[in-house]
């Protein structure tokens, strides 16, 4: 009678059976093989043609790698699952990311298309990457747009092209060592985005990167770097999915971001991850004077996500802005949060973190505030809402907030709601069945933050709303 | 066609509730179920629609024929026609009144079929207009920080938007000012007509005043102790229920 009530066993929710949850099998020309070591990152330096500071930094990220420890003292005990000799660290058909859909190997073209990539890029996209595990497969910038000055290639195009500004930035806003992870990305890195946007130029319509992971046992290691110049403006969405697999994979990506003085960056991430993909990802920006970065962090799927997208405000006025939805259905764990560094006078942060949890799904909340007390005029507000649906579900929030001085000024809130067994009656006797009644319930909860998202993705992710709830009613 | 109520009893866990209530709501009729706190009014109106913490222990409910406990989950008893305004409507939070009435129909289509925007929102505008519920409500959260008023004036909207073939009202007076009540009742008897029975749950005598009904059952303690016409209500107004419980207790008697 009442499913939502009780905790009986659900077979593991498979979020991706509509959308993502199919594989071609490709021939790859390159595969660095399983498991990891020198010279695993020697092949992968071999295959891309890196420069040697290039090669030098991967193996000093390597060194580093080993010697950090898992943040298991603090983080999910299920990281130790992760077997690091049992992944495949590389895997392409070649380097080069064809221009036009026609040139892309038929295999990835045909994933693309299901996906819908091709045509969201004709409706909406002023460019397009497509990364099919190591590599991009596909790379387009629309004319007008690459007339600016615009930059937008791969992570192995842009360190070739354009080293002047690729170097400058690239690894000077998350060290390698910052975590485990990062410095395992830095060892491996391949693919994902350069973007550099020239002074003042503003992009109208969003970038786009695709991130699709088709083979097994497979780790994604893509790294994006994005540089808006003074005064300009971009928006960069980022979408994702792997079908599902037996075996864990793993995704840990590190994402750099630099607005110069005025600039403004919006980076939208709507994630689908299939149940079984490690999710480990490294966000940072840096806001110089009256620049802005905002984070858009949309997290459904995957079995352990980590991701606390950060904000440095080294500029006087500048503004940092997380906004984050995070889904944990059954068995999931979201562990997310965001990180606001006020390094300079009248700077200000909002982040504002909804979490749902279903069944057995845990969500946690990890943030951290910092405003140092030689400061002034600088300004936090940080909100956490957590809704939690039948008693099974767990929520945790570890908000931390350093403010000295008495200059600044910090506000946090932070709420639990349950969506109770009265409600989904209610609404059930309007003629909505359970799974309706709770994604109606877990969309109006999430509508304020739906609204800042563009809207192809507001309406991409009440959909993946709506698949999550339909899935989670026994 | 009815709604027949036959025999029916019902626990809350060992608790009986409902101790045999047999009544009958033939199509375009108005019955008005009167009772004293705690008599079984509203178990039996959330007993009807499916409520989940209540067991049927015997009897039946016939809807046009059809025994409702056959129709597995409320949804599906709303879908089939049944409709219910709550005593105490539930909020839910960031989901527009327009959005939720909306869903509520869309539910009731065939699948693939998609309702149009343009003809639902002149149709919610046309019942919001009758109603005297300004346009700016659509927007707002349902039941979201609403007085009891407007809380039960949007009930009325729900049901007159869904069209069902019975409605169950219960308490739908209760915290209503005289104002309130008159749009409220308004609304019901504008909603009155020969393809729907209406089955109005009150505490009070004066919203029969609005809706007269055609005919008044008094509960008490889980059974339907005295029936009759409208005048009932004005009797039971004036004598109290424990008129109607000693003169129940009679026949038992003799």
């Amino acid at each position: 009678m009442s499913a939502i009530l009780e905790p009986t066993a659900k077979p593991q929710i498979d979020i991706d059976r509509s959308v993502g949850d199919f594989r071609y099998d490709v021939d790859y020309s390159y595969d660095a093989g399983v498991g990891l070591n020198e010279a695993t990152i020697d092949y992968i330096c071999d295959v891309k043609k890196d420069p040697a500071w290039i090669r030098e930094f991967r193996k000093d990220a390597y060194r580093k790698f080993l010697e950090k420890p898992m943040p298991t003292h603090w983080a999910s005990h299920d990281l130790d699952n992760i077997v690091f000799e049992n992944i495949r660290y590389y895997l392409s058909q070649g380097t080069q990311a064809s221009r036009t859909w026609d040139d892309v190997p038929e295999e990835m073209k045909r994933t693309f298309e299901r996906l819908g990539i091709p045509e969201q890029e004709r409706k909406y996209l002023a460019g397009v990457e497509a990364q099919f595990d190591s590599e991009a497969a596909y790379s387009n910038i629309k004319a007008a747009v690459g007339e600016q000055g615009v930059i937008f290639v791969g992570s192995t195009e842009g360190l070739q092209k354009h080293p002047e500004i690729f170097r400058k930035w690239f690894g000077k806003v998350i060290p390698t060592g910052d975590n485990k992870f990062s410095a395992l990305n830095s060892a491996v890195f391949s693919g994902g985005s350069f973007i550099y946007v020239p002074p003042g130029v503003k992009v109208k319509h969003p970038l786009q990167a695709y991130f699709r992971i088709n083979a097994q046992n497979f780790g994604q290691f893509e790294r994006t770097l994005i540089i808006a110049d003074e005064g300009a403006e971009v928006m960069y969405m980022e979408g994702c999915t792997a079908p599902k697999f037996e075996t864990a994979t793993l995704h840990s990506a590190v994402v750099e971001l630099v607005a110069l003085k005025g600039a403004k960056i919006q980076y939208v991430t709507v994630q689908n991850w299939s149940a079984n993909v490690f999710n480990l990802v490294t966000k940072r920006g840096l806001a110089h004077e009256e620049a802005e970065i905002k984070w858009i962090d949309c997290n459904i799927g995957s079995r352990l996500t980590m991701k606390y997208p950060s904000v440095v405000m080294k500029g006087r006025k500048a503004r940092g802005e997380v906004i984050s939805i995070a889904l944990a259905n059954d068995g999931q764990h979201q562990d997310t949060g965001a990180k606001m560094i006020h390094a300079a006078d009248e700077t200000t942060s909002n982040v504002v973190s909804k979490s749902i949890s279903i069944g057995s799904g845990q969500a946690t909340y990890r943030g951290l505030v910092d405003i140092p007390p030689h400061h002034r005029g600088c300004r936090n507000n940080t909100e956490c809402d957590a809704l939690l649906i039948n008693t099974h579900s767990r929520t945790d929030t570890y908000p931390t907030i350093i403010t000295r001085g008495n200059r600044n000024a910090c506000q946090h809130e932070a709420s639990v709601s349950k969506v109770s067994a009265e409600q989904i009656f209610y609404m059930q006797q309007r003629g909505l069945n359970q799974g309706q009644a709770m994604s109606l319930a877990v969309n109006g909860f999430v509508n304020d933050l739906v609204r800042e998202f563009p809207m192809e993705y507001s309406v991409e992710l009440k959909r993946l709303i709506d698949l999550e709830m339909e899935g989670s009613v026994g | 066609m009815s709604l027949s109520i036959q025999n029916l009893t019902a626990n809350i866990g060992d608790l009986p509730i409902l101790k045999g209530i047999t009544l009958e709501v033939p199509k375009g009729e108005v019955h008005a179920i009167m009772g004293k706190n705690g008599s079984g009014k509203s178990t039996l109106a959330k007993i009807m629609a499916g409520h989940p913490d209540y067991t049927v222990t015997g009897g039946d409910v016939l809807m046009d024929g059809r025994s409702l406990f056959e129709i597995a989950g409320p949804d599906e008893r709303a879908r089939a026609g049944l409709f219910l305004a709550f005593q105490y409507p539930m909020e839910i939070p960031g989901v527009t009144i327009a959005n939720f009435i909306r869903a509520a129909i869309q539910s009731r289509l065939a699948e693939g079929e998609e309702l149009e925007a343009t003809d639902y929102y002149a149709n919610l505008y046309a019942k919001m207009d009758a109603l005297k519920i300004p346009r700016a409500f659509t927007s707002r959260s349902v039941n979201e920080g609403f007085s009891g008023g407007e809380k039960k004036r949007c009930e009325i909207l729900q049901m007159a938007m869904l069209e069902p073939k019975y409605a169950v009202l219960d308490e739908t007076d209760s915290g209503l000012d005289i104002d309130a009540l008159k749009i409220v009742s308004e609304g019901v008897n504008a909603l009155r007509s020969p393809d729907r029975g209406f089955l109005v749950i009150t505490h009070y005598q004066r919203l029969l005043d609005y809706i007269v009904p055609d005919r008044v059952h008094v509960m008490v303690d889980g059974r339907i102790a005295m029936s009759g016409d409208k005048n009932l209500a004005l009797e039971l107004e004036a004598r109290g229920y424990d008129w109607v419980t000693e003169t129940a207790a009679e026949p038992a008697l003799a």
